[in-house]
């Protein structure tokens, strides 16, 4: 590995990541309120919780954009990552809930008495970060493998993940499951002892959102420019060439998969202490399809172009449902349709179309025969 | 005196009001009747008694008498107007008394004359024995009145009186609950035999009391005997009750099929269309279940329209909305396939995203057009109410209605593919599009007319789902991964596949949904598809060979 980013990509970074890392929060916390130039919570808040989609929009990328798996499961894995966070935050709500009971609110409201099995140590900071990791981790792990062992791809995949969220949901409606029923977990008061809405808890978490996004960029930086990324996109263009040359693909699947779903649950964990509600309509089909036009409006197979689709997106969805609720999702049905007609390559296709004026490739990125022919020769 | 309390109580006096008025009838049958014979006037007398079993003896007595009288004098006991005076009974109306045997005259009444006192033991005994007698008035609501009331009674003297009441009845519901009463009043007898007769007789019952009364029988009371003493009886009443558990299981078994069927007849139209557009042409509709929702939203244009224009042929407005709402679905179906779809052929993922867009789109426009909320769309008459099954079940005409038009569409379908030129087309394009373009079969117009055609049947759906659900601009939303479901489960590209696929998803979700739960029901399904897919990942029917693969 020679190095990891043009220079030019590394200046984007810090012009980006600059502003966004100390600017922000410096002027969050240290410039008195009444200041023209200080930046509310309500940004802060805004902003981390688009950093932490911008890491889904990330892994999104490196099983759809460079493996060539459309799941439609992504939310259900960055939801699963928020709840394994959320019932540590319930426990640090501690006797401070209406009931002030041992037991969360929903829980004294079901009438149990104690806390069921599967609450047990979340208590614990550190088992809540080990099963933020490992819940969504297993879950991937145990389905992609039954799925890529049968071979199931494509469409049959898409759908089948898209069932599974949807499983999970109705599964995470029901009381009795534990979890908080409709309304999940809310009301959170402390995390690690430090009062959750205070201004430094909030940069904190803020400035760990940030620099979560730039490790998740340089982590899939490095797959993608690794062996094993051309063997990821070799999958993606012709798999079955792929095997022919004595690949075991489901190795490769199932790995980035499974890291895109760590990926997506670690990026849950830091948004629910952010917004501070874990609910879960977060694992509805309509929002793990979002992910994918995140993704699709940035620029597949582009690392910058996810996190920007992602802000991109979200900012515009923040924008609409203040201004033009009626018309949002007018604008972002005509986004699915307008950027995988016109668009395939996203804003980064667009951005480089404008600078080399020439016309664009044709918009048809499955069976780019160059890729596969260089894993050949290399091989 | 609580009689006395007692008699100013509104349902009581309701309820005098329509014995009197009941009474007046038996009063009038009475009359018409030339056998104009005397009762016993020394029975009567001991109405006067001073034990009050010997009252209520007296009453049971008169109400198992045939002769006509016995109607007058129970009314009169009922009315408070029968008195006893000189040692006779006697029937005070204004102030005159009539004899009570004999209707006789009598005379002004006698000063101080204080009727019988009727206490709420007395009034029951009257009411039964009036109910009896009352079993042979010839208005049907009439006698079969009297024939529930009668099911409640314990006075086994009217046993032979509603023997005899059902020898004579015609009418097949009076006949059912006599025939129960007279079993019910059996099992109360002192006689052994009438008992056992009664417990057997049972067993034809299809009331979901009569399970109660006999497994009252067969429970042991806190002392260790059991209510029934007689073991022979005991046993028939076990009988009887298995027999009635069994047939009851078989109607509740038959009802849950049905459901199952029914839930799977939704699904199959929510799904056929896709199995058209999905299984046939390999195009990723997610906007399938918006065009079911278009479909709801068009019966619901025409039953305005109906409302407005034709308030004389409401009730067939559903049968108008079919055409309409195939029209609309299919004309946006298929500009939707020469618009965006076309582009995409060969890029399913692709194809995926942009028709979730376009039902986003679809959605926000049903709101924008309708309203985010609910809009009304009513069951016409001969879609209302259901045929009533013993114990409580009933079948749901609309259901009943949607299980034949499902099958009605999929016969449709299956003639359109397999029987026209369309469908020739249709299959030779889903086999080989190069060679059926080069023995000159117009593929691109094809695929338009196949498009519209699944999508016009998704709207055929639509209009069935109107007619029992929700129509919102939300419908759509909770019928597309269901439908994907049927599809990839049943095979794709496999009609018939489909159809196994829908009805036995529907009766396993209704058949798992009393242990668990609709919702976890419907998990369960879920998962089950997830995990048969693993195994089968061409679904129940794949297609062999080469094909598959593609």
């Amino acid at each position: 590995m020679t190095r990891l980013f043009t220079p030019r990509a590394w200046t984007a970074i810090f012009v980006a990541g600059l502003p966004l890392l100390v600017v922000l929060p410096a002027l969050h916390l240290l410039v008195p309120p009444e200041h023209p130039l200080h930046v509310s919570s309500f940004w802060i808040t805004l902003i981390g919780k688009f950093m932490c989609y911008a890491v889904v929009a990330l892994a999104m990328d490196l099983i759809w954009g460079y493996t060539g798996i459309l799941s439609l499961g992504q939310g259900l894995f960055f939801a699963l990552g928020g709840y394994a966070f959320g019932m540590y935050l319930m426990r640090q709500i501690g006797h401070d809930g209406v009931y002030q009971s041992d037991l969360p609110d929903f829980m004294v409201f079901l009438d149990w008495k104690a806390f069921p099995w599967y609450w047990a140590g979340t208590g614990s900071f550190v088992i809540a970060v080990l099963k933020v990791i490992a819940v969504p981790g297993l879950i991937a792990f145990i389905f992609g493998f039954f799925a890529f062992r049968s071979r199931i791809k494509g469409v049959y995949f898409s759908i089948i993940t898209q069932a599974l969220t949807f499983a999970a949901m109705l599964a995470f409606f029901r009381n009795d499951m534990g979890f908080g029923g409709n309304n999940g977990f809310t009301d959170f008061k402390r995390v690690l002892g430090f009062p959750i809405t205070a201004p430094a808890t909030r940069t904190t978490l803020f400035v760990i959102s940030g620099l979560y996004l730039l490790s998740a960029l340089l982590v899939c930086r490095v797959i993608v420019t690794s062996k094993l990324g051309r063997v990821l996109t070799a999958i993606r263009d012709q798999e079955s060439r792929l095997m022919f040359l004595g690949y075991r693909t489901l190795s490769f699947k199932l790995f980035v998969w499974t890291l895109a779903a760590v990926m997506s649950g670690i990026a849950g964990a830091l948004y629910v202490p952010q917004v501070g509600i874990i609910n879960p309509s977060e694992m509805s089909p309509a929002n793990s399809i979002e992910i994918a036009i995140w993704a699709a409006v940035g620029g597949r197979g582009t690392l910058f172009g996810p996190i920007i689709g992602a802000f991109a997106v979200n900012g515009a969805k923040s924008w609409f449902t203040v201004a033009f609720p009626q018309f949002w999702l007018y604008f972002l049905g005509l986004l699915f349709v307008v950027v995988t007609l016109f668009l395939p390559r996203g804003l980064m296709g667009l951005v480089e179309l404008l600078r080399k004026r020439t016309p664009a490739p044709p918009p048809a990125p499955e069976p780019t025969v160059p890729a596969a022919v260089a894993v050949e020769v290399k091989s | 005196m609580r009689a006395h309390v007692l008699r100013g109580h509104p349902a009581l006096q309701f309820a005098r009001a329509t014995l009197r008025l009941v009474a007046a009838c038996v009063l009038w049958i009475a009359t018409a009747s030339p056998a104009r014979a005397a009762l016993d006037p020394a029975l009567l007398v001991q109405l006067g008694s001073d034990d009050p079993d010997v009252r209520i003896a007296t009453v049971r007595k008169l109400g198992a008498s045939t002769e006509a009288r016995a109607a007058t004098v129970l009314q009169a006991i009922a009315d408070d107007a029968l008195a006893i005076a000189n040692g006779r009974a006697v029937i005070v109306s204004g102030n005159n008394i009539v004899d009570a045997a004999t209707g006789d005259a009598l005379g002004a009444a006698p000063s101080g004359l204080e009727p019988l006192v009727v206490n709420n033991r007395m009034r029951g005994e009257l009411d039964s024995a009036l109910a009896g007698l009352r079993l042979a008035s010839p208005d049907r609501a009439t006698r079969l009145a009297a024939a529930k009331e009668l099911q409640g009674s314990d006075n086994d003297g009217l046993l032979p009186l509603l023997e005899t009441a059902l020898a004579k009845e015609s009418d097949p519901g009076v006949k059912a609950i006599l025939r129960l009463a007279a079993a019910s009043l059996g099992l109360k007898s002192s006689d052994p035999e009438q008992r056992l007769k009664a417990a057997k007789a049972l067993a034809a019952s299809e009331d979901p009391q009569v399970r109660q009364i006999l497994a009252t029988l067969l429970t042991r009371q806190k002392d260790g005997s059991y209510p029934e003493a007689d073991e022979r009886v005991r046993n028939a009443a076990q009988g009887s009750l298995d027999e009635i558990n069994r047939r009851l299981r078989t109607i509740e078994l038959g009802v849950s099929f049905f459901t199952g069927l029914s839930l799977g007849s939704v699904l199959l139209l929510a799904a056929l269309g896709l199995a058209i557009t999905y299984g046939l042409m390999g195009i990723i509709n997610m906007a399938h279940g918006e065009f079911l929702m278009i479909g709801a939203y068009a019966t619901y244009v025409v039953q305005g329209v109906f409302r407005a224009h034709f308030p004389n042929a409401f009730s067939w407005y559903v049968i108008a909305a079919l055409p309409v709402a195939f029209l609309v679905t299919a004309l946006i179906g298929m500009a939707l396939e020469r618009g965006v779809l076309r582009w995409l052929y060969g890029r399913p993922l692709e194809t995926l995203l942009t028709t979730w867009g376009i039902s986003l789109l679809l959605i926000q426009a049903c709101r924008t057009i309708f309203g985010a909320q609910n809009v009304e769309v009513e069951n016409p008459a001969w879609l209302s109410g259901g045929i009533q099954l013993a114990g409580g079940l009933v079948l749901p005409y609309n259901r009943i209605a949607i299980l034949v038009f499902a099958l009605a569409v999929l016969a449709a379908v299956w003639l359109v593919i397999n029987r026209t030129r369309l469908g020739l087309f249709v299959r030779g394009v889903t086999q080989n599009r190069a060679m059926a373009s080069c023995t000159g079969v117009p593929t691109h117009r094809v695929d338009m007319l196949t498009f519209g055609l699944g999508s016009g049947v998704a709207g055929l759906g639509g209009v069935a789902l109107s007619q029992i659900g929700n129509v919102g601009p939300d419908l759509g939303q909770s019928y597309i991964v269901d439908s994907f479901m049927v599809v990839v489960l049943g095979g794709v590209g496999q009609l018939a596949g489909t159809v196994i696929a829908a009805l036995g998803l529907g009766s396993i979700a209704k058949f798992l949904e009393p242990f668990s739960g609709a919702v976890l029901a419907k998990i369960f399904v879920l998962v089950m598809i997830i995990l048969f897919i693993q195994k089968r990942p061409q679904g129940l029917f794949a297609l062999k060979g080469r094909s598959a693969e593609a």
